[in-house]
């Protein structure tokens, strides 16, 4: 409010009164709207997770009922497994990942071939465009018992026994992270790459003067430089930490039971709990408990940003 | 010396990105190949790069049973076409009127934007209020409206390129001119925002082909299957094929499910879903690529 004040006060300033503002108040208001229908309205929606839900009296008609649901979610091993799974992938899709993703940019940046690397870069980034649903049919014609490559086309004719990869838990977190590395480095891969063009030539004539290797200019230019980025990318990630991609955890291990122990993530759960057994109460918990935590997660790593590297912070 | 280290370099990162790119491609083109495959040769065999009998019949079968698949496809157009074209509407006004921060009031709208990205109400009680307050289940607009209309990371974007990339003196010869605010915005800024348009519609585009979760959430198998996108077919198909396409052939009268190609069809659905956007990518490939290093590098 002040700043009208003192800006309609300025000598020289065009002067503008609130007529000249309601435009624009006009142009924000869908969007406003959809904000408060989209968004707004379940963030105090998620009460329903210390209600005794009763359809017949909403949400906010509802008896109180504490922490009763928190104390059901947390009694159960599910809570433990779930918040496991969904950290411990997005840990190991991280490092994996990143590692790939840089590996893959410098290379593609060495390329000289402006066609060849063209054509790498559309090819790798096409899985980064495809549904969820679509790789969970890619991966089916690898992995299934019946007709899947690997057992019929690799283990059969080398005598070996076939696995029911969709039964046996220990290959999963393997094939995860190797589907979400497949469909995602593309993207990572061009966030880096254009990082790596954005570094100004002169870095690497110096260091060719000073006979420095292809490796040592990697080693001591490229990378050096790349820590903004590699910075930006983490906060990121550490942000969402406690999320996971429902649709690689649900179509890629088809929904499969014996596999729960490996393939359940936070999200799963809730839209199974949700979904399936219509369990409000459980749902409800455990997606306050994500959605809580990782408030607490983007807001801290955010912080620490500010603190080390303002411009890499996201608010 | 140097030239012989040039040389190994240029192998090593050639191969590198060879092997990388040959990974990407594998898996479509098995899925190709086995779409081609006889049926009961696949299910003898298993699907492999190279089958000894290939056969059409599972694309003659989508060709007799299209008025499923067809449908699911012009839903899926319809949701793109309607879905980007609001979102980009009332994403960019948004933008524009967050951009002029000096207006009582946009700061605190704009902190109301970027809250969404750091809290949101989860799965839980967004469905029980599209369901059970906004009676969205089994519309058309439960695939359109939930989740996607607007995103706060996109209305950054566009606010970014219009604060850094539109001179404000534009804007000022314009007023000064007469023009009004809405004017100014639909003949000087909207014109010169072409590539941020193009880039933020296509990712948003994207976005909708390839949705399948509210069709999941929103569409109930009984009464929403008639809005089932080609997404949400692929995804019904996985879990019963046999009663979809029963009960569409039910439907047509006759025929009986006995011949279908049970195994290579899914493939041939899956083929027919992506398609459009293989075929399209190329053209549009420098959109994409910009969008990923607007969003990943930021401002």
């Amino acid at each position: 409010m002040s700043d009208s004040v003192t800006r309609a006060g300025k000598p020289g300033k065009k002067r503008y009164n609130w007529k000249h503002y309601i435009p624009y108040y006009v142009m924000v208001l869908p969007g406003l709207i959809y904000l408060l229908f989209n968004n707004y309205m379940p963030m105090f929606g998620v009460i329903i997770a210390f209600k005794n839900l009763d359809f017949s009296k909403g949400i906010f008609g509802s008896d109180w009922c504490g922490f009763k649901n928190f104390r059901f979610l947390f009694g159960t091993k599910d809570a433990w497994t779930i918040t496991r799974n969904t950290v411990g992938y997005n840990i190991a899709f991280f490092l994996v990942g990143t590692v790939l993703a840089i590996t893959l940019a410098i290379c593609l940046n060495e390329v000289l071939s402006k066609r060849a690397s063209k054509i790498y870069q559309t090819v790798i980034l096409l899985p980064y465009l495809m549904s969820w649903v679509i790789i969970g049919y890619l991966a089916y014609a690898f992995l299934s018992g019946e007709t899947g490559l690997i057992n019929r086309t690799i283990l059969e004719p080398l005598g070996l026994q076939p696995v029911s990869f969709y039964q046996e838990t220990r290959y999963w977190p393997f094939i995860l992270v190797l589907v979400n590395t497949w469909k995602g480095v593309g993207y990572s891969m061009i966030i880096y790459y254009s990082s790596i063009v954005g570094i100004s030539t002169d870095y690497y004539e110096a260091a060719k003067i000073d006979g420095a290797t292809k490796w040592k200019q990697i080693r001591y230019i490229t990378l050096p430089l790349l820590k903004p980025t590699f910075i930006t990318l983490f906060i990121l990630t550490v942000g969402q930490m406690f999320r996971s991609d429902f649709g690689l955890f649900y179509q890629i291990p088809r929904n499969s039971g014996p596999l729960y122990a490996v393939t359940r993530t936070l999200d799963v759960y809730v839209y199974q709990a949700l979904m399936l057994n219509s369990d409000y109460a459980m749902s409800s918990a455990a997606s306050l408990y994500q959605s809580a935590v990782c408030f607490v997660l983007i807001v801290s790593a955010n912080y620490i940003v500010r603190k080390y590297q303002r411009e890499s912070a996201i608010f | 010396m140097k030239s012989r280290e040039a040389k190994i370099t240029q192998v090593i990162s050639n191969g590198i990105c060879v092997v990388f790119t040959l990974c990407a491609l594998l898996p479509f083109i098995l899925l190709f190949v086995g779409s081609f495959t006889d049926n009961a040769w696949a299910l003898e065999h298993g699907f492999t790069f190279f089958p000894q009998k290939f056969s059409v019949e599972a694309y003659r079968y989508i060709l007799d049973k299209w008025q499923l698949i067809g449908r699911g496809f012009m839903m899926t157009i319809i949701v793109a076409a309607l879905g980007t074209a609001i979102s980009l509407g009332i994403s960019t006004l948004f933008a524009y009127g967050i951009s002029k921060s000096e207006i009582p009031g946009m700061k605190l709208i704009s902190f109301l934007l970027i809250f969404t990205m750091l809290f949101n109400g989860g799965l839980v009680s967004t469905y029980y209020c599209y369901v059970n307050l906004y009676h969205i289940k089994d519309t058309v607009w439960a695939l359109i409206v939930p989740n996607f209309l607007m995103n706060a990371f996109n209305v950054i974007l566009i606010r970014n390129y219009f604060v850094t990339s539109i001179p404000a003196s534009l804007e000022e010869a314009a007023r000064i001119d007469g023009a009004t605010e809405y004017r100014t915005f639909s003949s000087i800024v909207l014109p010169l925002s072409k590539p941020i348009m193009a880039t933020i519609g296509l990712l948003t585009a994207l976005t909708y082909w390839n949705d399948w979760t509210n069709g999941l959430y929103y569409l109930s198998r009984r009464n929403g299957a008639k809005f089932y996108t080609i997404q949400n077919i692929l995804n019904n198909i996985n879990e019963n094929l046999q009663s979809i396409l029963k009960a569409s052939t039910s439907e047509i009268g006759g025929g009986s499910t006995a011949d279908m190609p049970s195994t290579t069809i899914r493939m041939a659905i899956a083929v027919v879903g992506i398609l459009p956007v293989v075929v399209a990518y190329p053209f549009f490939q420098k959109y994409f690529v910009k969008g990923i290093t607007l969003g990943g590098v930021k401002e």
